[in-house]
């Protein structure tokens, strides 16, 4: 799935990597911790987060994952979007919960990754 | 080729800057990608360690082309049972580290998974050494 249509499907704004949005995603991990994140193994991940940090952004650098989106309104500061550029990440700002961002693209069949 | 790198307990801005720097260094030595990611997540790892329980840490990094080689020294409380800290789900970690996304008692069975080689050695009030090794074939 096109990153575009993710920010399509979710209604959200996307805060960096505006450029990037034609690359494409495999599998979806929702999680608020970064520990949980550290395990996971599989490339082409997306994250859906409640967790707007700068650990955030490290977290996915470390993982190899490039694209993040934050959930419940929840917002990059400019530390965070300035890591992630340099990261060529693309962050996502979206007002719905985890749990609607997740079901609206498991429903678009982004896959989970276990 | 060896590194170090300093890593200042309680500065969570910090945290994962070694890391970081280690991780651009593998790339630019082609390093095979699934390598890169096993080194820099138990690094990233250890480092969030020092930086949420001892005061001040060291990173010795040593490059060669079948190993690399990272200890990890740190001044502070120390571990008094490092069979129980690495049990998964077992933490002592404060409110701001659960805040930051970790605490969870993750930390050490991810390095653990993650290295070829692991050894810890503690002494209470004094500080820890994580010592891990990954073979690069």
């Amino acid at each position: 799935m096109k990153i575009r249509e993710v920010v399509d499907i979710l209604g959200a704004k996307v805060v960096s990597g505006q450029n990037n949005l034609n690359s494409e995603v495999e599998y979806a991990f929702a999680s608020d911790l970064m520990s949980d994140v550290l395990t996971i193994e599989k490339d082409n991940i997306l994250l859906l987060t409640g967790l707007a940090n700068l650990q955030t952004i490290r977290t996915a650098e470390m993982s190899d994952i490039s694209n993040i989106i934050f959930v419940r309104q929840k917002k990059a500061t400019p530390e965070m979007i300035q890591l992630a550029e340099e990261n060529d990440m693309i962050l996502v700002e979206c007002d719905y919960s985890m749990y609607r961002a997740s079901g609206l693209l498991y429903s678009a069949g982004l896959m989970p990754v276990y | 080729m060896h590194f170090e790198f300093n890593i200042e307990g309680g500065n969570f801005i910090k945290a994962g800057a070694a890391s970081s720097q280690l991780k651009k260094i593998l790339k630019q030595l082609n390093v095979d990608p699934k390598i890169i990611k096993r080194v820099v997540v138990a690094l990233y790892e250890a480092e969030v360690n020092i930086v949420a329980h001892a005061y001040s840490g060291v990173a010795f990094i040593d490059i060669s082309t079948d190993i690399i080689n990272i200890r990890l020294v740190d001044e502070g409380p120390g571990i008094p049972d490092i069979q129980l800290a690495m049990q998964k789900g077992y933490s002592t970690a404060s409110t701001a580290v659960r805040e930051m996304g970790f605490g969870a008692g993750m930390g050490l069975p991810n390095i653990k998974n993650n290295s070829d080689e692991l050894n810890i050695t503690s002494e209470v009030s004094k500080g820890t050494i994580v010592e891990m090794a990954f073979y690069l074939n």
